[in-house]
């Protein structure tokens, strides 16, 4: 552990009646791995914010090398040696890698030298052991590469503290594995290193120091070897006890409710992303995608909801060919989808409470006459909603993007489930909630699975889906690197699957056995 | 066809791109900086007037082409004020923009309204060039604020592709937020681009006024403002595509100014819509997403940027 | 150092959303008065004869009349906007909808009034729905900007209904560009002397269906889905396409009816020129109106009696181009004004990082 580099004293940030960072402190040395740990909405990102620049704390101070100093604009930071990757690339898509640096970097020179530009970055990167191609431009870039350039990019204009938020996020275990290992020559190399995360084992392994943020407040802070598992859990979740779900009761039937023969599907940008994709599913069993981010689960679940069209393959459910069906048809049919993005596509954030939950049965007769809504049924199965799944809102005629994440969930879930859907396509459906919230999530899917109904399970937290799911299937790259009876695989021969190993042993699960 | 006729539609072409151009030209700058500005036509119309009132009043060229820089400035503060500062919606605040020049352009041009000038911009013979057959006429026998536009398309281009300022700009318009963290000033970035766009759309008006018809009337740009704007989405952004975009709608409008002398039977009016339904079906086929294609438009197009947006 | 900050507001009350525009309508005005000292023109002299122009019986049921186009196009623009769609074709889609109107009118077989004057209905809202039709295929179907098409196919259908006026459906014998008057049956009966025609009522029957419509049924319920978020109402099943082209013909065919109001109503022929910018003025109503059908019909006679005390104002010499500013000024404030709805200034606390 190096010298004192960085200290952040009471920090307190708030977004109107919102606390998001309330008297929070935090030390940073030279030479170490500190993650910051907590769950979603737990104010690391905030904090880091502030830290960056991005946002004024309405209190607090930020001391560098021992001074105290104001940080009012990203720009400042930069020259603070300060630098971000943030969950979200802050790269230009439609700039060269070498373009996106010099931007960040250079500030002189009125003429660009693409020539010089390209050849200076490729010595920094190399000198980091960090490959990438100065030359190519940014959106035809692997997440991984791009997040390299992000990393690059500090690097090659001198950062000294360097924030990664969710970094591992969008990548396989290995790739993970690989960018720690990264990290950890910066961190020797006398850079200090925060790594914003909500996984507690990746923390566990990786970080030197670790601090807790809960609701806003700091919780705990540690160094690593007085770390354990209980204690970090402790410290994220509060009291709550963390539940774990086993499948207890099953109630799977030999009948195939769904299936998919030899699908291909092409994603916006109009490139294949969908690749022959075959698999069924029983009825009542929860049949699970793992698989990182963006490796066509999104396609994979608007292709079965009817909102992407195939290029060729075909879809049957209950024995119908529904290839071709509309989205609406395919309700009809009983296929309910839980979207990825839920405040953009399941359900609309301007319209209130009893607005939402018509959304994808408007035109059906309970809720329309000839026509005109029906408002009192519509109040009535608000009301009902609320209680049997606890939902807590600040009125029925407030939009519904004022309502937590968790909340917002329940509603979306309370609405497809109501419907008696014969297959829930349920993608990433705890991403973001905390953990009440998430439980709570999952325990419907299982209650609904005992009733009879299939969940196809999208996730990328291989526990949870280990948790949940009676057969797991791996998407890479959009193809299915093959699918496993969840009582006989494991951990390990699932990460290699996300990574991209074709495993078509004879342990394949074609059906629910 | 003779070569007087080809000579005189061809350089009629050329008049009407440049009248055009230097909206297109200064809107692509401000949508490359992400912010749409739909209020072209009133700016036009708010140049062209302001530069012939001084031009009727003052008898100076100079002053006029001043006022009119100044003009559109105060007009382009004025749109960046609400668009970028108080993050209106740049549809409804280009509306709002429209409305008003028109309104104030008729205004404050009624005294001069019909009257005539008799000051404007001279076409001026380039030696040896005007000798050139055919081209010589029409390109180098125009006036100087044609002659402008030659320089400003390369220079726009190089500005924009090969200049550090350029990448900067190219980069405002896609990922603003980016552009922060790495320490540039995304607020006064785009202040400037939108004042340079409304000062170029307000030159333009300033040339139809003084350089192309010679005259002013209520409402005279009779929809170039709105060409240029076409024009942008039609050239992907890119100032030299506008220039054939420009040059097309010219000659089609020349063609239908000259064709009626040739079938004087045809009225008038239906000539005149040649140039509108022309940018309609040039736009289908160019903007069209018939295969789902990436689009060329600047991503954070119309998105204002907030920088405690969560 | 900035002496205030901005914070954004979590609870808008209804006092301020309806106080807030009013106050910074006054300041438009106060603007434009600044504007016409500046012309050389007395701000109270104008504002006098504008305001004792409308407070007059007279004055009152002329700007009803000059709002009555306005109605429609309002509707129209603001029935667009419900589903993000920017119809500034209303001009055209009006013109387009006097010349079906009156050509039916004039030239059609003979047949019992009536009914005749219910296919002259029809006629306008055909007319201005093709008008709309035409932008809004390639809207739905390739996103072509609908902003442009609706721009350029105003000055075609303008000009189009120009060559009628002065040519082949000109009055014989006149100087001016118009038809002659349709025949006395197909007048819609006035109220009283005043002016005003049934056709204001169909205005208020419209805006209080389409309000009624907007707010009660699935069909409201899809276009507020789409408009707030197009990629919900594709997971719902909704066809935005289909939305998008209805919706916009059916904003046109609106916008048609202005035809039919000012030929079987007011002026009982079609002129050149006219539409009068009906269209453009009725963006400023939607907007001020915020959508609200109802609102956009009281708003538009509001303006209407703007643009017949700018016509009385000729007389002292200011042009009436002046009604035309002080909307785009009022339109110009009130977006300022929205941002005061959306957020408050604090002022920054000693201490505090600015």
């Amino acid at each position: 552990m190096g010298e004192l580099i960085l200290e952040m004293k009471n920090i307190t940030k708030t977004f109107g009646s919102v606390i998001a960072n309330q008297d929070v402190c935090l030390k940073v040395y030279a030479k170490e791995i500190h993650a910051l740990l907590g769950e979603n909405g737990a104010g690391k990102s905030t904090l880091m914010n502030v830290l960056t620049g991005i946002y004024r704390p309405d209190s607090g101070q930020i001391f560098c090398h021992g001074k105290e100093v104001s940080v009012n604009s990203p720009k400042d930071a930069v020259d603070l040696g300060i630098g971000m990757v943030h969950q979200h690339f802050r790269l230009i898509p439609t700039l060269t890698v070498a373009e996106n640096i010099s931007l960040y970097t250079e500030k002189k020179g009125f003429l660009l030298n693409p020539a010089k530009m390209q050849k200076r970055i490729a010595e920094c990167s190399r000198s980091f052991n960090l490959e990438v191609d100065p030359a190519a431009v940014v959106w035809q870039l692997s997440v991984g590469e791009q997040q390299r350039v992000e990393i690059v990019k500090l690097l090659y204009h001198g950062a000294e503290i360097l924030i990664l938020d969710e970094p591992s996020a969008v990548l396989t275990p290995q790739e993970a594995q690989d960018m720690f290992n990264v990290l950890r020559k910066m961190a020797d190399s006398g850079k200090a290193v925060i790594v914003i995360s909500h996984k507690m084992n990746e923390v566990l392994n990786n970080a030197d120091r670790i601090t807790v943020l809960k609701d806003g407040r700091m919780e705990d802070t540690m160094v690593r070897k007085d770390a354990t598992l209980d204690r970090l859990t402790r410290a994220v979740v509060g009291k709550q006890d963390y539940k774990e779900h086993f499948r207890t009761q099953k109630n799977i039937s030999p009948d195939v409710v769904f299936s998919m023969e030899h699908v291909c599907a092409k994603n916006d940008r109009n490139l294949d992303e969908l690749k022959d994709i075959s698999f069924d599913i029983r009825r009542g069993e929860i049949f699970g995608i793992a698989g990182v981010a963006g490796n066509g689960q999104r396609e994979l679940s608007e292709v079965i909801a009817g909102l992407r069209p195939v290029t060729s393959g075909k879809i049957m459910a209950d024995g119908a060919d529904l290839t071709c069906a509309s989205a609406r048809e395919r309700r009809e049919k009983g296929i309910a989808l839980i979207p990825e993005d839920r405040l953009e596509t399941g359900l609309v954030p301007d319209l209130n409470f009893s607005e939402n939950i018509i959304l994808t049965r408007y035109s059906s007769s309970r809720y329309s006459r000839k026509g005109f809504l029906r408002f009192d049924r519509m109040r009535r199965d608000a009301e009902d909603y609320t209680k049997e799944y606890e939902i807590r809102h600040g009125g029925f005629d407030l939009p519904v993007g004022l309502m937590s994440g968790g909340n917002q969930q329940k509603l979306l879930l309370a609405r497809e489930v109501s419907g008696n859907p014969k297959l829930i396509v349920a993608a990433y459906p705890v991403r973001g909630l905390d953990i009440g919230a998430a439980d709570m999530i999952r325990q419907i899917l299982l209650q609904q699975s005992e009733k009879g109904t299939s969940v196809l399970f999208i996730s990328e937290e291989l526990d949870e889906i280990f948790h949940m799911c009676d057969r797991i299937g791996v998407l890479c790259d959009g193809e299915l690197m093959g699918i496993r009876n969840t009582s006989e695989t494991d951990v390990f021969e699932i990460g290699q699957m996300m990574a991209g190993e074709r495993k078509n042993s004879e342990k394949e699960a074609s059906s629910y056995a | 066809m003779s070569s007087t006729l080809l000579i005189s539609i061809l350089s009629m072409a050329v008049l009407y791109a440049v009248s055009v151009l230097y909206g297109a030209v200064g809107e692509i700058f401000a949508e490359k900086a992400g912010v749409m500005n739909l209020g072209l036509e009133g700016i036009m119309l708010m140049g062209a007037v302001s530069g012939y009132l001084v031009a009727v009043n003052q008898k100076n060229l100079g002053l006029a082409m001043l006022t009119v820089v100044l003009v559109g400035a105060v007009l382009g503060l004025i749109f960046a004020f609400l668009t970028i500062t108080l993050q209106a919606d740049q549809t409804v605040a280009g509306m709002a923009m429209l409305t008003f020049s028109t309104g104030m352009s008729g205004f404050i041009g009624k005294s001069v309204s019909g009257v005539n000038a008799n000051l404007a911009f001279e076409a001026i013979s380039i030696p040896g060039l005007c000798r050139i057959p055919i081209l010589g006429p029409v390109l180098f026998q125009q006036n100087i604020l044609v002659y402008l536009m030659y320089f400003i398309i390369p220079l726009s281009v190089f500005y924009i592709n090969h200049t550090r300022p350029g990448m900067i700009l190219r980069a405002l318009g896609e990922n603003p937020a980016a552009l922060d963290s790495a320490g540039y000033n995304v607020f006064a970035l785009r202040y400037a681009y939108v004042v340079f766009g409304s000062v170029m759309t307000a030159v333009g008006g300033a040339f139809v006024s003084l350089a192309y018809t010679n005259f002013w009337s209520d409402g005279m740009t009779s929809g170039k403002g709105w060409i240029a704007f076409a024009l942008v989405v039609f050239s992907s952004w890119n100032p030299l595509t506008a220039v054939f975009g420009g040059l097309l709608f010219g000659a089609i409008s020349a063609i239908g100014v000259d064709i009626q002398t040739l079938f004087p039977a045809i009225p008038s009016q239906i000539f005149a819509t040649l140039p509108y339904i022309a940018t309609i079906i040039a736009l289908v086929f160019t903007t069209g997403n018939f295969r789902n294609r990436r689009s060329a438009a600047p991503a954070a197009l119309t998105i204002p940027y907030d920088r405690e947006k969560r | 150092m900035r002496k205030f900050r901005y914070e954004k507001r979590t609870d808008v009350s209804m006092a301020r959303k309806i106080l807030n525009p009013v106050f910074f309508v006054l300041l438009a005005f106060l603007f434009c008065a600044l504007l016409l000292g500046a012309m050389g023109f007395s701000p109270f002299a104008v504002y006098g004869k504008m305001i004792s122009t409308i407070f007059s019986l007279r004055g009152l049921t002329r700007s009803i009349e000059a709002g009555l186009p306005l109605m429609f196009t309002g509707l129209a623009v603001a029935l667009g906007y419900r589903m993000n769609l920017n119809n500034i074709g209303a001009d055209g889609q009006y013109a387009l909808g006097a010349i079906f109107c009156a050509g039916f009118g004039l030239y059609g077989p003979p047949m019992p009034a009536v009914l005749k004057i219910i296919v002259m209905f029809a006629a306008a809202m055909l007319g201005g729905a093709l008008a709309a039709c035409i932008a809004a295929v390639p809207r739905a179907l390739w996103n072509v900007s609908e902003t442009i098409l609706t721009m350029m196919l105003n000055y075609v259908f303008l000009n189009v209904l120009n060559y009628l006026m002065y040519g082949p459906w000109k009055e014989l014998n006149q100087m001016v560009a118009q038809t002659r008057e349709i025949d006395s049956s197909l007048w819609l009966p006035e109220f009283g002397n005043t002016g005003i025609s049934l056709a204001l009522l169909i205005a208020v029957a419209i805006a209080f269906l389409l309000w009624f419509l907007l707010k009660k049924t699935t069909w409201g319920y899809q276009m507020e889905v789409i408009r707030r978020s197009p990629r919900a109402a594709e997971y719902a099943g909704m066809s935005v396409k289909k939305n998008i082209i209805s919706t916009l013909c059916l904003s046109g065919a609106i916008a048609g009816l202005a035809g039919f109001a000012e030929v079987n109503g007011v002026l009982h022929r079609v002129q050149a020129d006219l539409p009068n910018n009906a269209g453009y003025t009725g963006i400023v109503i939607a907007f001020l109106a915020y959508l609200n059908p109802l609102s956009t019909v009281l708003v538009a006679f509001l303006l209407g009696a703007l643009q017949i005390s700018a016509v009385a104002v000729q007389i002292t010499g200011v042009p009436s181009q002046v009604a035309t500013m002080i909307q785009g000024s009022i339109m110009l404030f009130v977006i300022a004004g929205e941002f005061f709805i959306r957020y408050r200034l604090v002022k920054v606390q000693k201490g505090e990082a600015a």
